[in-house]
């Protein structure tokens, strides 16, 4: 790599920040990843919103930082992430994506409903905008998990697999809004969706401390090596 | 995905309210939640609207286009059904 990574000054205001933003920045990453080969043009185009809407996110959250934006997002080293381990997971198949997008969207709904209230002016201005458009992407999510989970034999072994994969990542996400409220949202999605709601058990954990899985290192690598080698880079 | 699980949509927009709705295209979609999705996602990214209907393509009743010099041809030579085909007095003013 041409260019050194920023180091950063992590107050807790900063610290909680940027996990709020990365959580948005590496989800919205992934999502995005699914343009040009999502199932049809209509999904195509809502991941690819959805995607938008997470990125959008970021930057508000980095800007609210003091930090460049840019600088946050292709300057730091896996390490320096605090995002949670489960929107860094590759996008396996269709099921894997919504799955995941439903559980990490319901937790963000929640935690932005309730820091519509916050006394940071900067975070309550981002809730109020980012909780009308993760209330969309819990919606989308939630309709696609039924109908993957109560549709054909394979789809339900492929919903219900990403499910039980996903559900030791779901502790991280959660940490911030009360699990209990979280379960309310989910468990009647999975009830309808015919969905077997994995046993609350050990949790992985890691990421808003900067220990990653080796799958961050690669996502990072392919979306910072263009400023990374071309500094200061514009179009 | 197959056209007999994903059928056809029609979709319309109203752009503000007082207007009518109005017919910007269409979406495959499994059933009218998803299908008003995806009108949602493909249509109104640029702020287009404030309501979305969809519509089963199938429940149009659609016109036979060897039909159409019968059904639309007699109208061409009734041009007294054009409001500007009447004089206005000038005393009547603006109507």
């Amino acid at each position: 790599m041409a260019t050194t990574s920023i180091t950063i000054d992590e107050t807790p205001r900063i610290r909680s920040f940027l996990a709020l933003a990365d959580d948005a920045l590496i989800l919205g990453h992934r999502t995005s990843e699914w343009t040009g080969h999502a199932p049809t043009l209509e999904e195509e185009l809502a991941l690819a919103n959805i995607a938008l809407d997470l990125i959008g996110q970021a930057r508000a959250l980095y800007q609210a930082t003091g930090y460049a934006e840019d600088a946050l997002a292709y300057l730091r080293d896996p390490p320096q992430f605090r995002n949670a381990l489960i929107a860094e997971l590759p996008n396996g198949d269709f099921a894997f994506t919504i799955a995941r997008l439903f559980l990490v969207s319901a937790a963000s709904d929640l935690f932005w409903r309730g820091a519509m209230g916050a006394t940071d002016p900067d975070l309550a201005a981002i809730a109020a905008k980012a909780e009308k458009e993760t209330a969309y992407h819990v919606r989308h999510a939630a309709e696609w998990l039924i109908r993957l989970g109560d549709g054909t034999d394979e789809s339900h072994r492929r919903a219900q697999e990403a499910l039980d994969t996903l559900w030791p990542y779901t502790g991280e996400i959660t940490a911030s809004v009360d699990r209990e409220a979280w379960l309310a949202v989910v468990a009647p999605i999975l009830a309808r969706a015919t969905l077997a709601q994995p046993a609350e058990s050990w949790m992985q954990a890691g990421g808003r401390e900067g220990r990653h899985t080796e799958y961050l290192g690669h996502l990072l690598a392919e979306m910072q090596i263009l400023p990374r080698s071309y500094p200061g880079a514009a179009w | 995905m197959a056209e007999g699980r994903t059928p056809l949509w029609e979709v319309f927009v109203r752009a503000r309210n007082g207007l009518a709705h109005k017919h910007v295209g269409s979406v495959h979609a499994a059933d009218a939640a998803m299908a008003l999705q995806a009108a949602r996602d493909v249509y109104t990214r640029r702020g287009e609207g404030l309501s979305l209907w969809v519509v089963p393509s199938n429940a149009i009743v659609a016109s036979d286009p060897s039909d159409r010099g019968m059904l639309f041809e007699p109208t061409g030579s009734k041009i007294y059904r054009h409001p500007t085909f009447y004089e206005v007095p000038e005393d009547v003013g603006h109507m």
